[in-house]
């Protein structure tokens, strides 16, 4: 009838569950002395070129209540929009950062540099900003997201410009709240719900 | 020309392939699933582009739960879990790394909000991690985790299984699993599970007993291929519309 296509499906996800920090955080979740350190402590080290920052926030279930239990990570590339591996970047920037909600509080802190814009194939320019993927007990599929910061030009970046209720483009947006400090919260259902992507 | 592929747009997540975000069979996801659409835009950069660990990072013991947390041995039953990490266009993926964590035999996690009555192993800690070869190619040395009951409906428990997180080369690759145990009777009773939708899909998560690659007077094997996302490979790309 027709040829065999030879592509493979994608391995279905599974919930990352209550206990993902003992397999990607383990000396955060109490399991020490098996690995050195945890993977992703910093996505920079010392002498990376930029403004370092501090972003704090805390994650919300659809009932409003700051997750406990989710475990986050951060890909971003350096102040000069190169990403890690790509010619010229900086050798301080990793980029990459594995961050959870705290035990007591629900709230997370990723401290690192201001990414820099990012060249698109068409010659143009996104906005900075740093993915983020958000896993956790109760989320069948990590969720995918991006923190812009509120005091950038972010008016060319073609995935903000595709969000048609306007509104939505502010839950995507890291708020300064001093120097080198922003607020970036995630409402995972409900109202002011964050933009996630399928990129 | 590795490069170039290295470069090329991700094939978009088939969401049918993957569990429904939002199953009331499963309590938790309705607090935390989604209830408006996902922005569904061609790849950028940022999702094509991943961290990536050399094999540096890996230490002798550390794909070896059996050993990697007193040097003592765990109990339970010595299980060998091995396979390959491939994507969507059946490409090996090399140098990706693999990190996996589980309960103990009886069932309980060295955690502390784990507090079902099944001891600690004092031996076990329960997480490992290895680097594919150059063929995609890991394994693991373990013991078979013990199913556990759960807080969900009336009378629930987890059939038994080990938790995979895998790379890939792509930050829009990222993907966490669980895999599963051929005969077990619990997979088809449980609602995380149940998740996956599509039959076909749910029963690539279940491992096979793998005798070719049991050690005799040793271990048991299982074999657990792992499918990440592919890369479009055409020579014609078309400026995606306002990128």
């Amino acid at each position: 009838m027709v040829q065999k296509l030879t592509t493979l499906t994608e391995t279905a996800s599974q919930t990352a569950g209550p206990y993902v920090h003992i397999g990607c955080i383990p000396t955060f979740a109490g399991v020490g002395g098996v690995y050195p350190e945890d993977l992703g402590l910093s996505p920079i080290r010392e002498g990376a070129k930029g403004e370092i920052i501090t972003i704090t926030g805390s994650v919300y279930d659809g009932t409003g209540w700051a997750m406990r239990d989710a475990m986050m990570e951060s890909w971003q590339p350096d102040a000069a929009g190169l990403f890690a591996g790509q010619d010229g970047a900086d050798p301080n920037v990793s980029g990459f950062c594995r961050f959870a909600a705290d035990g007591v509080s629900g709230e997370f802190t990723l401290r690192t540099v201001k990414p820099g814009p990012v060249a698109t194939r068409s010659g143009g320019f996104q906005a900075p900003h740093i993915s983020v993927w958000i896993v956790a007990r109760g989320i069948n599929t990590g969720l995918h997201t991006r923190i812009y910061f509120d005091d950038e030009d972010n008016k060319g970046d073609p995935v903000l410009a595709r969000i048609e209720q306007r509104p939505r483009v502010q839950t995507l947006m890291a708020t300064k709240t001093g120097a080198g400090a922003y607020r970036f919260d995630i409402r995972l259902r409900g109202e002011r719900e964050t933009v996630f992507l399928d990129m | 020309m590795a490069k170039s592929y290295e470069t090329a747009p991700l094939v978009p997540r088939n969401r049918a392939a993957h569990p429904v975000p939002y199953d009331p069979e499963y309590k938790t996801s309705m607090t935390r699933a989604p209830s408006l659409p996902l922005l569904s835009l061609e790849s950028t950069a940022s999702e094509e582009t991943g961290p990536r660990f050399g094999h540096s990072l890996i230490g002798d013991n550390d794909n070896n739960l059996i050993v990697n947390f007193t040097g003592e041995l765990a109990v339970g039953e010595r299980i060998l879990v091995h396979g390959r990490v491939l994507d969507e266009m059946g490409r090996a993926v090399p140098n990706t790394l693999v990190e996996i964590w589980q309960a103990n035999a009886g069932g309980r996690y060295r955690h502390v909000k784990d507090t079902y009555f099944a001891p600690l192993d004092p031996n076990f800690g329960g997480c490992g991690r290895t680097i594919t070869d150059e063929n995609g190619g890991y394994q693991f040395m373990t013991i078979r985790p013990g199913a556990y009951p759960w807080p969900n409906r009336g009378n629930e428990w987890r059939p038994m299984h080990i938790h995979f997180s895998v790379f890939g080369h792509a930050f829009g690759q990222r993907l966490i699993s669980q895999m599963y145990f051929e005969g077990d009777p619990l997979i088809d009773r449980c609602p995380i599970a149940a998740t996956v939708k599509d039959r076909s899909q749910l029963e690539a998560l279940v491992a096979p007993l793998d005798m070719a690659m049991a050690r005799p007077m040793d271990f048991l094997a299982y074999k657990f291929d792992i499918v990440l996302r592919g890369r479009r490979q055409t020579v014609f790309e078309n400026r995606p519309e306002g990128m």
